[in-house]
């Protein structure tokens, strides 16, 4: 059974000539099957671990482990991750010009899986899936993530997400900037890979939102750059009646204004 | 119907992104009287290498340019070697190949050297070679001209010729280490359609400069491939004017600009007779420290030029920091009375958040940055529409970029 390891994971940034420390100590273990919601105000560090997780070069581990099934993350580069199991659907998905969708899936299914997938049936897995996510046939076409609106970007992801099978799912504030029909199609996506059982699910949201199409089993409050509590779906509710006031010093949050740089 | 599109930036720069540091995009449409085309340069057409004065580096022709690595090409100390240059013209059955002495009525019609080294070029080849296909003739394999640098220096000068109606595909094949600066003139009947492909696979070190003079004869089609992959600095300068209306011209290009290496590849389409078409793209891939590529698009629809279709772009991708991006399309138009005009020209830079996307999902590093260079290129191979060619072209890219990106 897969399972996600994370123990007391530091992260630093370079800004402005300083080394800033964003992530204070992270803890959490997610297994294959099951769903943690990361809730936390603007800033607090939800999506650094991310992006961290990920491998992205920007953040520098300072300190903690990650391992999947034991075997150590930080030493992996951003594709051995990726083909380790380790997806992450993200907040700004990137425009690569040039590169159909239709070559881009090809070639990380191909990545992916250790062998190209065989022509037919591949052409009909992802004709399939777009169906499911309501996406024009004509999208595959076109240049990956170049031109599509924020709804279209999501999906894709989430189309990724669906093909490339990941064994645990990093979900970086997936919902945010989705009306309430595309947020239920995406979420209909996540909920058809989670279904199947054999993924676990991180999803960070700074909204409960997206909390009422996916059922989360654990909730987690990340501020000051860790959990800072944990519980059950009910965690959610609570957060939804009375804010990240309790869980932020010097004061309530501006939700909304400033967003975290994870460019 | 007078329409002019201007989108200098379009399309191509990331949203959002600024774009690559050192790359300059500019684009200017001129609505004027009198041609600036013609006037921005130092002095007018001439055959003659004294017309010229020898370039210091601030003149609009030549500010672009390492004028220290053109080995003395410009200022007249580049002695030819007589040798070390070798000229192979490989001909079908039914065409004429002939060296002839520089009083041949047959050399400079297309067109006359704008610049110095092409005039240089000029006043200091010996023999030049004549290649005739005569009226009607349909070719169905390729002349192909072989230029085999040894290490020499030469001035060159070729003439291809296609009577009326004749059908042609011309390959010029630029290999080794030269230094060469030449002329050649492409000079298509009435009816005539010519397709030049030349490739510049040069050694490191060559230095090639080149003025290309395409004559269109009346309904008459021209298309020309230019393929640059190596030498230390290459500038090419593919010329068109029309001889009769219905013409049509089609300029293609495409270059990987590796460390180090000057690129340069300047046009001018003179549509100086009405109802002629000309569509020019280029596409170009840098990466490295230095690496350098120009790309100078000239269109002049001249007052007489009624019913002109035309459309210029450049794209340029920037693998690399290091890399340098000049890319300046310029539009004329003396007359309202076209049927289209328009021009395009973007920079963009391969960064790390797209490698990071793509790695993000399994894609090794060597693979994520050859699958944006293919695709950026595979649209431009598809346009050029010889599959032969093509193939090549796809094969060579893939080589440059397993050398390159390993």
């Amino acid at each position: 059974m897969a399972t996600l390891e994370i123990r007391d994971l530091h992260v630093t940034v370079e800004a402005e000539n300083a080394t800033k420390e964003i992530l204070k100590g992270v803890d959490l273990t997610v297994k294959q099957g099951e769903t943690h919601a990361i809730m936390g105000p603007n800033g607090s560090g939800k999506s650094t671990l991310a992006y961290a997780l990920a491998g992205h070069p920007k953040y520098t581990v300072s300190g903690g482990t990650v391992t999947l099934d034991g075997e150590d993350v930080l030493e992996m580069s951003v594709d051995e991750r990726a083909r380790a199991g380790l997806f992450l659907a993200m907040q700004y998905p990137v425009e690569v010009p040039g590169v159909s969708v239709s070559n881009f899936l090809r070639t990380s299914a191909t990545a992916v899986r250790g062998e190209a997938p065989k022509l037919r049936t591949w052409v009909k897995e992802v004709k399939e899936a777009m169906e499911r996510l309501n996406m024009d046939p004509a999208f595959a076409e076109r240049n990956v993530n170049e031109g599509f609106s924020g709804g279209e970007k999501k999906r894709h992801e989430i189309l990724q997400l669906e093909l490339l099978k990941p064994r645990v799912a990093i979900l970086d504030e997936t919902d945010s900037g989705l009306d309430v029909d595309a947020l239920r199609i995406v979420s209909e996506g996540v909920n058809r890979v989670r279904e199947s059982g054999e993924v676990g699910t991180l999803l960070i949201t700074h909204y409960t939102r997206i909390l009422r199409y996916i059922k989360p089993d654990h909730v987690h409050v990340f501020a000051g750059g860790r959990i800072v509590e944990s519980g059950g779906p009910e965690l959610a509710d609570k957060l939804e009646n009375e804010g990240y006031e309790a869980y932020v010093k010097g004061g309530p949050v501006a939700g909304g204004h400033s967003k975290e740089d994870v460019a | 119907m007078a329409e002019a599109q201007n989108s200098p930036t379009s399309g191509y720069a990331p949203a959002g992104g600024p774009p690559p540091v050192g790359s300059t995009t500019a684009g200017s449409i001129a609505v004027a009287a009198e041609s600036t085309v013609a006037t921005r340069m130092s002095a007018p057409p001439s055959f003659d290498v004294a017309d010229f004065a020898v370039p210091h580096g601030r003149e609009e022709e030549w500010r672009f340019t390492p004028l220290e690595r053109l080995r003395g090409l410009h200022d007249g100390t580049a002695t030819a070697t007589g040798g070390g240059v070798k000229v192979v013209v490989e001909a079908p059955e039914g065409v004429t190949v002939e060296s002839v002495a520089r009083d041949d009525a047959r050399i400079g019609r297309a067109g006359i050297p704008v610049d110095r080294v092409a005039a240089q070029a000029y006043s200091a080849f010996e023999q030049a070679s004549v290649v005739t296909v005569p009226k009607e003739t349909v070719l169905t394999e390729p002349i192909r001209i072989a230029v085999r640098g040894e290490g020499g220096t030469a001035y060159g000068h070729q003439v291809i010729e296609l009577g009326a109606f004749a059908e042609a595909l011309v390959v010029l094949d630029h290999t080794g280490d030269a230094v060469l600066a030449a002329n050649v003139d492409f000079v298509l009947g009435d009816g005539a359609k010519l397709t030049v492909v030349s490739v510049q696979d040069w050694d490191d070190k060559a230095v090639h400069v080149a003025q290309h003079n395409a004559l269109v004869g009346r309904d008459a089609s021209f298309k020309s491939v230019v393929v640059t992959f190596g030498g230390d600095v290459v500038r090419l300068h593919p010329r068109v004017t029309y001889a009769g209306p219905g013409g049509e011209a089609e300029l293609f290009g495409l270059y990987l600009t590796d460390a180090g290496q000057h690129q340069e590849h300047r046009l001018l389409v003179d549509h100086n007779v009405p109802h002629c078409k000309s569509n020019v793209v280029y596409k170009g891939a840098l990466q490295g420290d230095g690496a350098h590529a120009v790309w100078i698009g000239d269109v002049l629809i001249e007052a007489r030029a009624e019913g002109t279709d035309t459309y210029e772009m450049n794209r340029n991708l920037v693998l690399t920091d290091g890399a340098r991006v000049d890319s300046v399309p310029n539009l004329e138009i003396e007359t309202g009375e076209i049927v289209g005009a328009g021009h395009a020209s973007a920079t963009g830079r391969f960064d790390d958040e797209q490698l990071f996307y793509l790695m993000a999902r399994g894609i090794p590093e060597k693979d994520a940055r050859r699958l944006v260079v293919r695709g950026f290129f595979a649209e431009l191979v598809q346009q050029i529409g010889l599959p032969d060619i093509e193939e090549r072209l796809i094969a060579k890219i893939e080589e440059e970029l397993e050398a390159a990106v390993a």
